[in-house]
């Protein structure tokens, strides 16, 4: 299942949307609870049934389920679940019960909708660059549609009404993947974080739920959804975003001017035990990925594209490499097939 | 050498913001006083994380006397008890937040900042959704009014809001 994604990059990684040298991605999911039925994790399997009818039935006549597909959990296999989750169309939590959910993925992969998470419905919307704006443009379209149809749980008090009292309100999270190399580097990551969370923003690493950071990229979001109305979360989300732009630019023209050689070093380094290594960890791949990274950004890796950068980062995450390679493989397999998968794409390149 | 706070030039500023205006970056170097007056505060500062734990002291502190006997609220909708509510933090029903309204009021001030929703409504125009639409156009001509001191006009409105909701019941 899923094939047919496995060998191009999620839409998000294409690192054609705005100030895409630092911001990776931009995503804005909705929560929302359809009236009179008790949520997910307190309903029984005939509730949830009867709400993924409801669902299926408002994708059908809004026309979304022309323009992608409907995946039964039942269906998707361990390793697909885990693929799904790498490039970011479902949560773990979406993943963890097996039974009576279900996800919408549309074909350019820019929207899913999970069915039966934490509420019975999560649009999310994905865009590449910093492109919070327009993320939630789309997710707004799609919630209108499918609220023709569906009656959602709100009060003009509280609004939106959600499992957890977090997310009430707009049921609104906007997050944006941003890549911070040089505040990394200059040890002034710690004072910007710090920042952030005084702002009433929420930061996380690569993969949202835990704290590891992975490639030096973290994901910031807003905390609150009650109380503010949707352009303010949005408006003050990309604020704070272009504020990061800043202090990580600041931060890049502070290294080049202070250690230029030593910058341009390590990032050579980084490309040339890419391009040659055997066997190479995830985390391995990721820290010397993130050199790269900052090496096109700033034009010293001039001859590789944002986009193959992006996509390898993707690639060489565990089920990804599963798919690609089509075999079960143990942990040691997989460090010598990602370099030889990472030593191909870099190849690959230089030789066009 | 030290910053002084651009806004009142007395104190050290440790707050320092990079603005883009007109395309031009611009620092702002604040003290943390004049940051929060700016509105650059942080509501959650002082919530206990995880939830489940706030809300179970949230309990604790109302009904001293022991949870098992005290805690009596249950969502008519779902059948769930406040004290399960406490433990996960997470409702069964949209009807629960009836059914512990007071408690969920104060826990969602603590987490919000706010217990009230400002943003957009519901697009579907069932027959429940049009007196919302319309309590809600008055909520925000209300709190227009009240911004701009037409007390008047604002009493009017509480009028009109009152009749709605007496209407409904
Ligand atoms: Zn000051
Ligand atoms: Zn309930």
């Amino acid at each position: 299942m899923f094939e047919q994604y496995v060998e191009k990059p999620a839409r998000w990684l294409e690192a054609d949307g705005a100030e895409a040298a630092v911001v990776v991605s931009s995503r804005v999911r909705l929560a929302r609870n359809i009236a009179g039925h008790q949520y997910p994790d307190r309903a029984d399997s005939d509730v949830h049934c009867r709400v993924k009818e409801f669902i299926q039935e408002a994708l059908n006549s809004s026309g979304l389920l022309d323009e992608g597909t409907l995946y039964e959990s039942e269906t998707v296999s361990e390793l697909d679940r885990s693929f799904l989750i790498e490039r970011h169309l479902v949560s773990p939590e979406f993943m963890r019960a097996k039974t009576n959910r279900a996800i919408y993925i549309s074909k350019d992969e820019s929207v899913s909708i999970m069915i039966n998470e934490e509420d019975h419905l999560r649009i999310q919307s994905f865009r590449s660059g910093l492109e919070i704006k327009s993320a939630m443009e789309n997710a707004e379209k799609i919630d209108s549609e499918l609220g023709e149809k569906l009656e959602y749980d709100y009060t003009n008090d509280f609004g939106f009404l959600t499992s957890c009292p977090t997310n009430i309100g707009t049921g609104l999270r906007a997050s944006a993947l941003i890549h911070l190399p040089g505040l990394v580097l200059t040890n002034e990551i710690d004072a910007v974080i710090s920042q952030i969370t005084k702002l009433g923003l929420a930061v996380r690493g690569f993969y949202g739920e835990g704290t590891d950071v992975l490639g030096n990229l973290f994901q910031i979001s807003n905390q609150t959804t009650l109380g503010r109305n949707e352009e303010d979360i949005i408006g003050s989300l990309e604020e704070v975003s272009r504020q990061l732009i800043g202090h990580e630019d600041n931060a890049r023209t502070t290294l080049i001017r202070d250690a230029g050689e030593e910058i341009k070093d390590k990032i050579w380094r980084a490309y040339g035990i890419l391009k040659h290594a055997r066997v190479l960890s995830s985390d391995e791949a990721m820290n010397l990925l993130s050199a790269v990274r900052l090496g096109v950004a700033m034009g010293i890796l001039d001859m590789l594209p944002m986009r193959l950068v992006n996509e390898i980062m993707l690639l060489i995450q565990p089920a990804h490499l599963q798919k690609l390679i089509n075999e079960q493989l143990s942990p040691s397999e997989r460090d010598s097939k990602r370099a030889k998968l990472v030593r191909h794409k870099f190849a690959d390149r230089t030789l066009e | 050498m030290k910053k002084l706070c651009e806004d009142c030039n007395e104190r050290e500023a440790v707050i320092h913001l990079t603005q883009i205006i007109d395309n031009k970056k611009k620092v702002l170097n604040l003290c943390s006083r004049c940051a929060e007056k700016r509105g650059f505060h942080n509501p959650l500062k002082n919530v206990p994380f995880p939830l489940g734990d706030f809300l179970a002291s949230m309990v604790v502190k109302a009904y001293p006397e022991g949870l098992d006997e005290d805690v009596q609220l249950t969502c008519s909708g779902c059948g769930l008890k406040f004290r399960e509510f406490a433990q996960t933090g997470r409702v069964g029903c949209g009807k629960c937040y009836e059914a512990f309204r007071d408690q969920i009021d104060d826990l969602l001030r603590k987490v919000h900042g706010s217990n009230r929703h400002t943003g957009k409504l519901p697009s579907g125009s069932s027959e429940k959704m049009e007196p919302l639409k319309k309590q809600r156009r008055l909520q925000d001509e209300l709190r227009q009014a009240v911004e701009t001191e037409d007390f008047e006009h604002a009493a009017e409105i509480r009028d009109r809001i009152k009749e709605l909701t007496a209407d409904e019941h």
